[in-house]
């Protein structure tokens, strides 16, 4: 047993899911690499969605797994950087959206 | 990019015996990992020659350039050239093997003094496709070499450049600070030429990974490097080989001293794909060492494991004893059967 929760290890053991709840799982796979495919999207442009939502759900798994990706595909490093800036940008845009909320709340209780 | 070979700078790995010993150890020999030749007897599956197509010849291990992952060690310290007596046994081995392809390769090929010499008796032995391996730069380097492009175009050579990426950062960082800007101007001046856009006048790319990956698609990958080239640079070219780094040479150095050695053994294991034996290029290619032994691929004559047999050098061999001939098999042989495999052609399957 690893004294760490991350183990860059249990990525290779993904697939092992299926043991405890084979349909589950099996159709989980099946989903996500029919997802994975070309499509409306280029597969290229679906890594570079991948690998921004990676970091804004900070899955290091995901992280390690689409820079590879993104690696193999060609994509740039300047491609990678702009799709995480365009993941932190929601995210703190999600974040800062809520001030509206904290300033209709002030306004409501103070003079 | 390294400033000099792992020759000159006296690492271990310029020895080829070390490096077998880097391939035959970890989880190889703690039997984690199967080795190539076990995985073969696993599928009762024996690797040997059919019938030689292509020649390739390796004219000296000089270059004008010292990429990071060049499995050859090659640089401007290099000094090991094919010799004049050499290179007419190789014209004599055309003659005898009449192979359909000769691939010119190096260090730079065109840096040996006698590289117009044996691409014109090939012409004149009627070789159905001359390769030259160029490595781009080269051509731009000084007013000697700027007149060889068009001794190609006037000799019908087939041009295949090494383009790691379509990015000057990617290409430099492999290749050498500089390396992008002038392999560009030396593509456009192929192109001038007719390269890449005359039916007749083939250019081709190698792309191999810049890292401890293995390459994407090769239709994906090619039809990237067409639209960004075509749009940065106006320039074209036919068709783009991915080519898989072997864990050799300077590219093992890199591995080891990045700690990527081990997971990029298992990545390549993982991926070994059955499929990919019947098209491996040592099936079908003779490889001749600067110095004209013979060897079953480019990377074995860096390994330095000679062909099966007795006969070790090319004015030795009778044309009959190609095929049906024993190949010798490393932990190397991984890189050309991971994935879609790899081969001087780029992918397999």
């Amino acid at each position: 047993m690893s004294n760490s929760y991350y183990d860059p290890k249990d990525l290779k053991n993904f697939k092992k899911i299926t043991d405890w709840s084979e349909p589950l799982g099996t159709r989980f796979f099946e989903y996500y690499s029919k997802v994975f495919e070309e499509g409306a999207l280029s597969a290229r442009e679906k890594s570079l969605i991948a690998l921004a939502v990676s970091h804004v759900i900070k899955c290091p798994y995901c992280i390690d797994a689409y820079t590879k990706d993104g690696l193999q595909r060609g994509i740039t490093e300047e491609e990678m950087m702009e799709a995480v800036h365009a993941g932190a940008a929601i995210e703190s845009g999600a974040t800062l959206v809520h001030a509206v909320q904290m300033m209709n709340k002030h306004k409501k209780l103070s003079h | 990019m390294a400033k000099s070979s792992l020759q000159r700078s006296k690492h271990l790995l310029a020895d080829p015996k070390k490096q077998l010993q880097v391939l035959s150890s970890g989880s190889f020999s703690s039997g984690a990992l199967p080795t190539f030749s076990d995985r073969l007897k696993g599928l009762n599956a024996e690797l040997k020659t059919d019938k030689l197509e292509i020649l390739q010849v390796n004219l000296g291990y000089m270059c004008n350039q010292t990429c990071a992952h060049c499995h050859v060690d090659a640089g401007p310290d290099r000094k090991e050239i094919m010799s004049s007596d050499t290179i007419d046994k190789v014209i004599d081995g055309i003659k005898r093997f009449r192979p359909n392809t000769l691939d010119l390769t190096g260090g730079a090929p065109e840096m040996n003094p006698e590289f117009q010499r044996l691409v014109i008796a090939a012409v004149s032995l009627s070789v159905k496709d001359i390769i030259v391996r160029s490595n781009l730069t080269i051509l731009e380097s000084n007013n000697h070499y700027k007149s060889y492009p068009q001794f190609f175009k006037e000799n019908g050579v087939h041009v295949v450049s090494s383009l790691p990426h379509y990015s000057m950062r990617t290409t430099d960082r492999q290749r050498g600070e500089g390396v992008f800007s002038k392999s560009i101007t030396a593509l456009k001046r192929l192109n001038e030429l007719g390269y890449g856009r005359d039916e007749h006048l083939k250019l081709d790319l190698v792309y191999n990974p810049s890292g401890a990956f293995l390459p994407g698609s090769e239709k994906e990958l090619e039809a990237d490097f067409k639209r960004k080239l075509k749009a940065d640079f106006d320039i074209n070219f036919n068709q783009l080989f991915c080519i898989t780094n072997l864990p050799i040479s300077r590219f093992l150095e890199y591995l080891m001293a990045t700690e990527n050695y081990e997971e990029y053994m298992e990545t390549l294991v993982e991926a070994f794909n059955p499929s990919t034996l019947s098209g491996l290029m040592c099936r079908n290619t003779l490889s001749v060492g600067y110095d004209g032994r013979l060897y079953d691929c480019d990377f074995n004559q860096m390994l330095q494991i000679p062909i099966s047999g007795n006969k070790r050098y090319l004015a030795d061999l009778d044309s009959s004893a190609y095929s049906n001939r024993k190949i010798s098999v490393h932990q190397h042989c991984y890189g050309c059967t991971a994935g879609s495999g790899s081969s001087c052609q780029g992918s397999i399957s």
